[in-house]
């Protein structure tokens, strides 16, 4: 359409209001996200810094109180502790925990030749279900009496524990629980499986290589990228642990966290001060801190992520 | 065993024998499909104990070993569940169902003009407001929560639908970085023979891109559909009437409160999760697709 060669003088005297124009246009398409953008995220998070140095109930006026809502946290408030521990326990073990399942079903996929949409199907649809549906499910499953899980213990001699009611079980039933949620991550590996190249098999193969060093030499690095993406995707959610935890303690256990603050989970703290107690100042500063906490945990992997994280775009440096 | 020349040749043979392709592929899938079995059905189990619980009577519920099969089978549950006064599900589907149309209603017509605005059009400062764009992808919910709770309790949002809906009315970074790159894939020149023909933008956007969009669309549609069904948090601060309760927030209650009816908890579970797995039987591609592409997890 547009004709080869240099632009006329008429071309370039219309340019520059032409080029006003797109940039009205422009900025009009991106006004609906611009206005969403200060009202529901720089605004809001210009008020929840400035709040978080304020006590609030919201009946009477913010009072400005410094630092005291960040002293309070580390200080005097032991379920803010407990809470740390309970989310920090439950992703160390919850994150491998669902990497290395994904992984593996995703090998056990690539492998099969025959019914993958079968099994594919099955092991995804846990993930798109509601997730206080999932919980509701989980605490039957897991029912200490009358639970599937406990009556096939009881047939190997074992009494099995009381789970969600025991403080010393119920963040592992918990655990246990989000292992069954895999789906999303086994379709992102699946995915990066699919796009190694099969030349790279066969190589190894002639250089004598077996299984177990095709995965190690070939898979894991050609499948770092989607690793990587898996654990910061996944370590990012279970900071952010909330459903489960709220519907299973407060059925099972009566309290938000319960039984015991064994499922305190930090969320669940915040929630239950910003709008149960309504102090919307520390629960401010409550979620700055875990925003800070989630922001360094992924600094921290991108940084390591240059050790490990293999690039082909980056094969010929 | 090396005196005998008749053994050695045999074992000899049968090693390279084992030791052959086609047996070496035939273990690898009796293995594999062993593993694939043996773990669909661990990862079936859940969904096959919910439904035969959703069909048992309340005597056979409790009782050691289970009854798998449930006899008689009781469709009643079903009914008992739903027709529950303090706890109308009627009720929670409509509302779950309004806010669905809201947002994706909302969300589609934002986030294509945003969408297009970034993929077709100069102007500066486009590059950092799309380098903000996708740091906001990165961000914490719970950083707004508390202020975005006060700006709605302010404007007497709350116990309203607004909170939940409005918001999608002014684009979502995932659905416009996700329509970005797929627009940029379509080509200008139909665009330019639009423009020619004297559209306006949003003409050419409603004409000419939308038509060729269709598979982003639905796969932003149906992730889109499939996380507000699945909505618990904002619901449960936003919604405080049990007549607007959404059914991920109306089931979390009738969770806290008829503990020991098991059977029609796991009915009302059941009625929670039926809607989407329908979905995703016929939308199975696109969920897989929608995935995959934009990295977002299910």
């Amino acid at each position: 359409m547009a004709l080869a060669g240099p632009p006329s003088v008429l071309e370039t005297r219309h340019r520059a209001p032409r080029i006003r124009h797109e940039t009205v246009i422009f900025y009009l398409c991106i006004a609906p996200w611009l206005i969403g953008l200060i009202a529901f995220i720089a605004g809001p998070m210009v008020a929840s810094a400035g709040l978080s140095f304020t006590r609030w109930d919201m009946l009477s006026p913010p009072e400005w109180v410094g630092l005291r809502n960040y002293v309070t946290m580390f200080t005097e408030d032991p379920d803010y502790w407990q809470s740390l521990r309970v989310t920090v326990v439950y992703s160390v073990f919850s994150v491998p925990l669902r990497l290395s399942a994904a992984l593996f079903l995703a090998i056990l996929l690539n492998e099969a030749t025959k019914g993958v949409g079968i099994f594919r199907t099955i092991f995804y649809l846990p993930s798109i279900v509601a997730s206080v549906a999932a919980a509701v499910l989980w605490s039957w499953i897991l029912n200490p009496r009358f639970g599937p899980v406990n009556g096939a213990l009881r047939l190997i001699g074992i009494r099995g524990p009381a789970w969600f009611s025991d403080p010393g079980y119920a963040l592992w039933g918990l655990v246990l629980m989000s292992g069954w949620g895999v789906g999303g991550e086994m379709l992102i590996f699946l995915a990066g499986l699919k796009g190694i190249p099969s030349t790279l098999y066969e190589a190894a193969e002639i250089d004598g290589a077996g299984r177990w060093p095709r995965f190690i030499r070939v898979t894991l690095p050609m499948l770092s990228p989607a690793i990587f993406f898996n654990f910061v995707m996944s370590m990012i959610g279970s900071f952010q642990t909330f459903d489960t935890a709220y519907v299973i303690s407060t059925a099972r256990a009566g309290t938000i966290g319960g039984p015991l603050r064994s499922t305190l989970f930090y969320m669940l703290h915040l929630y239950r001060n910003a709008f149960s107690w309504l102090k919307m100042g520390y629960a401010s500063a409550l979620a700055w801190v875990l925003f800070l906490i989630i922001l360094g945990l992924t600094l921290i992997a991108l940084r390591s992520s240059a050790l490990w994280v293999y690039y082909e775009a980056e094969r010929g440096r | 065993m090396s005196g005998n020349p008749l053994a050695n040749a045999l074992s000899r043979g049968l090693w390279s024998w084992t030791r052959s392709r086609r047996i070496e592929k035939l273990v690898h899938d009796v293995v594999v499909y062993a593993l694939l079995v043996g773990l669909g059905a661990l990862f079936a189990f859940p969904f096959f104990w919910m439904i035969s619980s959703a069909l048992k009577a309340e005597y056979q519920i409790f009782v050691w070993p289970p009854q798998w099969i449930p006899n008689p089978v009781m469709w009643s549950n079903f009914a008992e569940a739903l027709a529950n006064p303090l706890l109308p599900f009627h009720l929670f589907f409509r509302n779950t169902m309004i806010i669905e149309v809201a947002v994706l209603t909302g969300r589609l017509i934002s986030c294509t003009v945003v969408a297009y605005g970034f993929a077709r059009l100069t102007a500066p400062g486009k590059n950092f407001w799309f380098a903000i764009l996708l740091a906001t992808l990165m961000l914490p919910k719970p950083v707004v929560m508390i202020p975005k709770f006060i700006l709605f309790n302010e404007l007497g949002w709350v116990n309203t639908f607004l909170p939940l809906t409005v918001p999608a009315w002014f684009g979502e970074a995932y659905a416009i970085f996700l329509m970005r790159q797929f627009f940029m894939s379509v080509p200008v020149d139909l665009e330019e023979a639009a423009h020619v023909d004297g559209a306006s933008t949003l003409q050419t956007i409603r004409y000419v891109i939308v038509p060729l969009s269709i598979p982003v669309l639905t796969v932003i549609a149906i992730l889109s559909f499939k996380d507000n069904w699945n909505d618990f948090m904002e619901p449960l601060i936003y919604l405080n009437n049990a007549r607007l309760y959404t059914l991920a927030v109306g089931l979390a209650f009738f969770n806290g409160q008829y503990d020991v009816r098991m059977n029609l908890l796991m009915a009302a579970s059941v009625v929670v999760m039926l809607p989407l797995v329908i979905l995703f039987f016929f939308a199975q591609r696109a969920f897989v697709e929608g995935i995959t592409l934009t990295g977002l997890k299910g």
